[in-house]
């Protein structure tokens, strides 16, 4: 699938999904072990590393594991022993796996996981919205959010350079929303393998790695608070710790690949008067509609947050103060609270100098349910109204008249059958 | 940008002719986007797969609801609500449609104003692969933007896990369609851009807070899928030569994904076609080999064939 590029010279870009990005990241990045489980959409990834390792492309060892919570105890104590270990999941599978999570980042061992965002049941949906990532939001692993198959390819080798880091040492969550990213095939620069070695070298974790010979516990007991709160705080300090690297990382990825991944992408924002905040695949949908609504005169931008856990909040708030209104788009739902993000960005603007007057709360895409241009321009021009008259719009559950007359059509064929069981009220 | 929507029934090769057109603009030198999507039924389900083409990079993402193109391999689909095939259509776009039957009929039927172009079934042929590289084919041509070198490179590339034989008999196919479509060369348009100035508002709701009898995700009454009749999915049907039949009772049934095969008094396998979705697992597993799989088209024929004898 290699092309000529327009000049005629021969280029490594080549068509690739989300999934096959993840993949061929995690075989550039000469990994070693793979505890897997399938789930949609996650399987194709584990699909394409299982061919590999059996064809003798990829020299690593892979095992089927019975649950995603083995899966992950497996991949934090393989990491323990200092091989680089890759695994990848989604949706029901990273919740089941939600108590290790916590486990082995308190452990403090490096490796890359990869979420294919997936909505949570009920009802079981098999299409994205960030319900499911953003429940592991609080447990210790690192958070990237990918926006394009490229960023998927790209930030794969970021993680193991950014988790293995002797100053972070704590595992990393990337991020793809599925069939939006993940089943989309798209141009990815397939980059050379020695550049990468040279980017990534073999992951050296020093006086922590474990050996059979020489037994440790994991399973440390602490009671009293304080050597609790200890250990929480050190990992805390730690992820703090990963902005900087993350930029040191990204900096000299840019040097040797000539592609730049920010831990906060700023697009168009500079001059902005309206910004949307939102993460993930669909932001590329808000860059459309800020290209549309520059062409229709309205100063628009976006502020995509890549690195959401350490959460890039001096950055965040660089690229917000003195805009006049800020729209944040949530794919995410907290039951009761509203967009997770929202809060988030208001929690870094509250108080600053220049802090926008306007910021607004959608909540949308969730399940895969699109968001059309059309809703971004709304957002915009309710933004600019609000900005205006200073009346700022409670949170908006986007939903449309249409939607909801499809909704009732199903309901009322539930409604037949609830009287045909004898039970209709 | 190009913006082209495939339409057919999970494997019919749609996500393989999206995979094929947009490999082949990406040859030409365009920025591509393309993907399938489906639930988590497939073989025989409806399902789409859309590809964006564009000298420009792409932003767009998700379902395309404004086509300038779609192509329809299963024509049955085009009255399923859910198949979503006329989504979008309206005078600007191009409608091809692999049928039997003429775009005059299809025009009336529709009502969009769109432009409709007949495959014929003898170009598209049967085998799923072909009929994909087929409608790729045509596509490319209707497009005018990709040739027919890049049409080959972009089948090679798809088909690099198949045996020369038929990755030529695949070309072959494409071509012929490709040659098919000469006369319309160049009717597909690309689409313009959004319009942030004149856009029609969302009709956005207030949700509102509906009783838990009706908001809970439940389904009243047990079996419900039995009414969904999953076998009008099929494109192949098994049907069982009762003679060579053993009367073993268990394998073609046990085999049998849907639970859709069971046993008579007599000990002969019955196959309920309501829910048959001809995956041909039980031609496959048949110890004596006595399943045989006959086209949905032969065998409903054959069925009219016999109501009226």
């Amino acid at each position: 699938m290699t092309a000529q590029s327009k000049t005629g010279q021969p280029t490594t870009r080549r068509l690739m999904t989300g999934n096959a990005a993840a993949a061929w990241g995690a075989r550039l990045a000469d990994i070693d072990y793979i505890p897997a489980f399938p789930i949609t959409p996650q399987t194709e990834i584990i699909e394409a590393l299982s061919r590999w390792v059996g064809e003798g492309a990829l020299d690593a060892r892979m095992t089927m594991m019975e649950s995603e919570h083995s899966m992950i105890t497996a991949a934090g104590a393989a990491a323990a022993t200092g091989v680089r270990v890759f695994t990848a999941t989604s949706s029901q599978g990273l919740l089941y796996g939600m108590e290790m999570l916590y486990t082995v980042a308190g452990w403090r061992a490096p490796f890359v996981l990869v979420n294919v965002s997936r909505g949570l049941a009920a009802p079981i949906t098999l299409e994205p919205d960030h319900n499911d990532i953003m429940a592991a939001r609080d447990s210790g692993f690192l958070q990237i959010h990918c926006a394009t198959a490229q960023e998927v390819l790209d930030q794969m080798l970021i993680a193991y350079r950014l988790g293995e880091d002797a100053r972070v040492r704590l595992p990393v969550i990337v991020n793809l929303d599925g069939f939006y990213l993940s089943f989309t095939r798209e141009p990815v620069d397939l980059p050379e393998k020695q550049a990468v070695d040279a980017f990534l070298p073999p992951f050296d974790p020093g006086p922590t790695r474990f050996r059979a010979g020489k037994p440790v516990s994991q399973a440390v007991a602490v009671l009293g608070g304080a050597p609790y709160s200890y250990f929480r705080y050190e990992v805390e300090l730690a992820a703090r710790a990963a902005l900087p690297v993350y930029d040191e990382a990204a900096g000299d990825f840019a040097d040797r690949f000539g592609r730049r991944h920010d831990a906060v992408e700023a697009y168009r924002s500079e001059d902005a008067e309206v910004v949307f905040v939102m993460i993930g695949s669909f932001a590329t949908k808000a860059k459309e509609a800020v290209d549309r609504l520059r062409d229709a005169g309205t100063a628009a931008g976006l502020v995509r947050p890549v690195l959401l856990r350490p959460f890039p909040e001096a950055k965040l708030r660089a690229a917000l103060i003195g805009k006049k209104a800020v729209v944040v788009i949530d794919q995410n739902l907290s039951i009761g609270k509203g967009g997770v993000l929202h809060g988030e960005i208001a929690s870094a603007l509250y108080g600053h100098t220049g802090a926008p007057g306007a910021l607004l709360s959608f909540i949308g895409g969730l399940g895969g349910r699109d968001i059309g241009a059309d809703e971004f321009f709304e957002m915009a021009r309710l933004a600019a109204e609000a900005a205006e008259s200073g009346e700022i719009p409670p949170p908006r559950l986007l939903y449309t008249g249409n939607e909801l007359r499809e909704m009732r059509k199903l309901q009322a064929i539930a409604h037949v059958e609830h009287a045909e069981a004898g039970e209709a009220s | 940008m190009y913006r082209i929507r495939f339409h057919g029934r999970g494997g019919q090769g749609i996500k393989m002719a999206s995979r094929i057109l947009g490999n082949a603009f990406f040859l030409e030198g365009y920025e591509v986007q393309d993907a399938p999507r489906y639930g988590a039924e497939r073989r025989g389900a409806p399902i789409f797969a859309y590809v964006r083409a564009d000298m420009a990079p792409i932003n767009e993402r998700g379902v395309i609801t404004n086509p300038d193109l779609v192509v329809v391999v299963d024509d049955s689909l085009v009255g399923v609500p859910a198949a979503g095939v006329t989504v979008g259509l309206d005078g600007n776009a191009v409608l091809l449609i692999d049928s039997a039957e003429p775009p005059e009929t299809w025009n009336e039927r529709l009502n969009v104003g769109s432009r409709v172009i007949i495959l014929p079934a003898a170009v598209a042929g049967d085998a799923s692969v072909q009929a994909a590289a087929a409608c790729a084919g045509a596509a490319a041509r209707l497009v005018g933007a990709v040739g027919r070198g890049a049409l080959e490179g972009a089948i090679h590339d798809e088909l690099v896990d198949m045996l020369p034989d038929a990755v030529e008999s695949t070309i072959k196919a494409a071509f012929a369609a490709y040659d098919h479509m000469t006369d319309q060369e160049g009717v597909v348009k690309e689409g313009t851009l959004a319009s942030a100035l004149d856009y029609a508002r969302p009709d956005w709701i207030e949700m509102p807070a509906d009783d838990v009898s009706l908001s809970g995700p439940a389904v009243h009454g047990g079996a419900t899928s039995v009414q969904v009749r999953t076998g009008l999915w099929r494109t192949m049907r098994p049907v069982v030569d009762y003679e060579r039949c053993r009367r073993c009772n268990w394998v073609c049934g046990s085999f049998c994904p849907d639970n859709a095969i069971s046993v008579a008094a007599d000990g002969r396998p019955i196959i309920d076609l309501d829910h048959c979705k001809g995956c041909m697992i039980c031609v496959a597993q048949c110890p004596p080999h006595a399943i045989e799989a006959i086209p949905e088209t032969e065998a409903a024929a054959a069925d009219e064939k016999e109501m009226r004898t």
